[in-house]
């Protein structure tokens, strides 16, 4: 997905650069950076892109939403920009308005469940929620007697296990006992935690893709510029075959998650095997991208990528992490698995030729 | 930023689903009539002719090519719907394979007028094999080391020397071959290579069959004496062969065969586990198909930009490497999968005879049409390394 396809991502692009570039902020340990950031990204209406103008958001395409996760993998930002967008376009789902500022979702996982009570209130537990501690609301999918809700919620109600993740961001524990709602709506027939672990991978999905490429661009440049037994280390063949090997990974997780989004944004429903196969795929995917190519650009840095001084564990950390967002690569396989063995043999390649 | 790679996620058109269901009835006839077995992949023994003939009748061979010389002027989109449909069914394609693929366009582009007239339109019915002369006893990757000499005599060239792997040399009726007609130069190293027609089932050729790891004897040593070659099947620029050799390669390196010529264990493998696996097959087989959609997808997207105009130069070669290298794996993981299959499993003979053949076939997956290193080369060097 080049930049240059849309207003929309061009303008994130334009910012990122502007206000988040990797060397500053990896050197400001106060995060003086974060605030600037956010406003600019507010004031371009993108955390809210997935939101229509009349509940509160910017409007934009799905497509172009999902281009903009894939600048800001690239660019391995530390802001709920994404988490933002993916509550906003759960809100959006129940047509409800989005509040200001940052949000994310609840449940962040396929093991764990939050409940609608008989009196309205919300309760469960859910675990490895990124930026819980940053959000200001929480967009909520609840199983009640009456089918699944979605609701939003004040994130000062509810108690916060704070903890971070491998890329350093936080990832916490939120607790909910008895919460009241800001609202509750109905989730739209057929919309169940599936649906929303499954975009929520896709959205990963992109970013992983994003960080793969930023590792590909550094590790190459940096190669051509290290020079070990007298020459430079891109000249060496052991090298060139690694960084061939990356841009291996980089293309397969860059094919299978703009291929799972732009099936969401033609999919008439998001409950078909379609859609599992190419959100569930993109996941394993470039969960396996993100292990093997995070490992290719260490080793091409050598000592030097491992200092905390040095950029490339901003994109190779956070690679990592999102793997486990939204349902980690060994669950998917698991589910698409067993969907694959109940659809039977003779069902796959006609399933596999229909994408 | 290195130059960004692309796989814009590009759908087979609408038609190419009526396409589809076509080649699928066709080949569920096939099978029912005893042609092939879908269950036993080894087509590469099973040299169909009559086969041939009946794809050829379908119009789906050449379907790309302009309708004079008996083409279809269809899409290479709705090519690489055929292409993929006989590959898993593991069809017996290998007669036709490589003229529908890469010999016809070679002709199609340097040949005369009369020679694309005369062999064209046979084989789009599906009447001519084709092989490829491309390595020798010395030169196999470094394709420019090549020694095979044509010498110029009257009217043509006198050809010595040996050609070896050929794929289907002993069952050809042609094969495109490169051969030295001048030394190479100290400026270019590739100078001095031409590529030829040559009609085989001749005098001046005799074709040894080398038995391969699999049992098989599908490639060949070929050696030329004095065989004569006419002026006018030089194909393209004589001593310019180096100028010609990789302008079809991106359709050859990212092809369905780059990642589904070993697909079949996968499919048995999910009919023994049957409806409910446990979690580690569950596991193992979503992992499978994870890969092999994302390959297809990769696949596709790289035909849609050739169909497009694009010269996706890096991605294909992608495609390739990983590609093959994932279809060498697939029946090693199948393998580890299948050691939990209930003995009662009805398909677990065909199963483990598959996965014999898979596990053999393997090694080689790498090897032709472009070893994998040298594939790598290729992507280094689109990434500035080189």
């Amino acid at each position: 997905m080049a930049e240059s396809e849309n207003i929309v991502a061009e303008t994130a692009e334009k910012i990122f650069a502007d206000l988040a570039d990797a060397q500053t902020i990896n050197h400001d340990k106060q995060g003086a950076w974060k605030a600037p950031l956010w406003q600019a990204l507010t004031e371009a209406g993108l955390p809210l892109s997935w939101v229509p103008d009349d509940l509160g958001g910017s409007g934009a395409s799905l497509a172009e939403g999902f281009s903009v996760l894939n600048v800001a993998g690239r660019h391995a930002i530390a802001v709920p920009l994404a988490e933002t967008m993916l509550a906003g376009w759960l809100l959006t789902q129940a047509r409800i308005a989005s509040p200001e500022g940052e949000m994310t979702v609840l449940p962040a996982s396929p093991k764990d469940r939050i409940t609608l009570n008989a009196d309205g209130s919300l309760s469960g537990r859910a675990r490895g929620v990124p930026f819980a501690k940053d959000a200001k609301h929480f967009a909520v999918l609840a199983d009640g007697k009456d089918g699944i809700s979605i609701a939003p919620i004040d994130a000062a109600k509810c108690r916060i296990e704070s903890s971070t993740g491998l890329g350093g961001d936080h990832n916490d524990t939120v607790t909910l006992d008895k919460v009241q709602p800001v609202a509750t709506k109905p989730a739209p027939k057929g919309f169940d935690q599936t649906t929303l672990m499954l975009m929520g991978g896709v959205v990963r999905s992109l970013q992983i893709a994003g960080a793969l490429e930023a590792m590909l661009d550094i590790s190459v440049r940096y190669s051509n510029e290290r020079v070990a037994f007298e020459k430079k280390i891109s000249k060496f063949q052991a090298v060139q075959h690694n960084l061939a090997r990356l841009a291996g990974e980089n293309a397969a997780a860059l094919a299978a998650a703009t291929s799972a989004a732009d099936t969401i944004v033609n999919a008439k429903s998001l409950n078909n095997d379609a859609v599992f196969l190419e959100a569930a795929s993109a996941k394993i995917r470039c969960s396996e991208a993100a292990e093997k190519g995070s490992s290719i650009a260490h080793q091409v840095h050598g000592a030097i990528g491992f200092t905390i001084e040095h950029i490339l564990h901003r994109y190779s950390l956070r690679a990592l992490a999102w793997r486990d967002d939204f349902g980690s690569e060994s669950y998917w396989a698991v589910e698409l698995g067993k969907l694959v063995a109940d659809r039977g043999a003779d069902e796959l390649w006609p399933l596999v030729a229909s994408r | 930023m290195t130059a960004a790679l692309r796989f814009d996620p590009i759908r087979l058109p609408e038609k190419c689903e009526q396409l589809r269901k076509e080649v699928r009835a066709f080949l569920a006839e096939e099978i029912a009539a005893g042609t092939f077995d879908p269950h036993a992949p080894n087509r590469e023994d099973n040299d169909a002719p009559e086969f041939s003939r009946r794809v050829g009748a379908k119009g789906w061979l050449g379907m790309t090519w302009p309708k004079k010389y008996g083409g279809q002027e269809r899409s290479f989109l709705e090519r690489y719907v055929v292409t993929e449909e006989m590959r898993v069914a593991n069809a017996p394609t290998r007669r036709f394979f490589v003229a529908d693929r890469q010999s016809g366009p070679v002709l199609l582009k340097y040949a005369p007028e009369h020679i694309k007239m005369d062999i064209l339109p046979r084989i789009c019915r599906g009447e001519v094999c084709f092989a490829i002369g491309m390595s020798e006893p010395n030169s196999g990757s470094d394709l420019f080391a090549a020694k095979t000499r044509a010498t110029k005599t009257d009217g043509g060239y006198l050809i010595n020397g040996t050609k070896i792997w050929t794929s289907s040399a002993h069952i050809a009726d042609y094969m495109i071959a490169i051969f030295r007609t001048s030394p190479p130069t100290k400026e270019n190293r590739r100078h001095g290579l031409t590529q030829f027609l040559v009609k085989m089932k001749q005098p001046g050729i005799q074709v040894n069959p080398i038995g391969q790891i699999t049992g098989q004897f599908e490639f060949n040593e070929v050696v030329f004496t004095d065989y004569f070659v006419p002026d006018d099947h030089v194909l393209g620029e004589v001593d310019g062969a180096w100028k010609q050799a990789t302008s079809e390669l991106a359709y050859e390196r990212s092809g369905p065969e780059r990642f589904l010529e070993t697909y079949y264990v996968l499919t048995e493998l999910v009919r023994a586990v049957g409806k409910n696996p446990d979690t580690r097959s569950a596991e193992g087989i979503g992992r499978l198909v994870a890969q092999v959609h994302t390959m297809r997808r990769m696949s596709v997207s790289v035909a849609g930009m050739l169909q497009a105009g694009k010269e996706p130069v890096v991605e294909a070669s992608i495609v390739k490497d990983i590609g093959t290298v994932w279809e060498q794996q697939l029946p090693h993981r199948v393998r580890d999968l299948a050691a939990f299959v209930e003995e009662t499993a009805t398909n677990r003979e065909t199963l483990e005879k598959q996965l014999d053949f898979a596990i053999k076939t393997a090694p080689k997956l790498t090897i032709q049409g472009g070893t994998t290193e040298v594939l790598r080369g290729i992507i280094a060097r689109g990434l500035g390394l080189r």
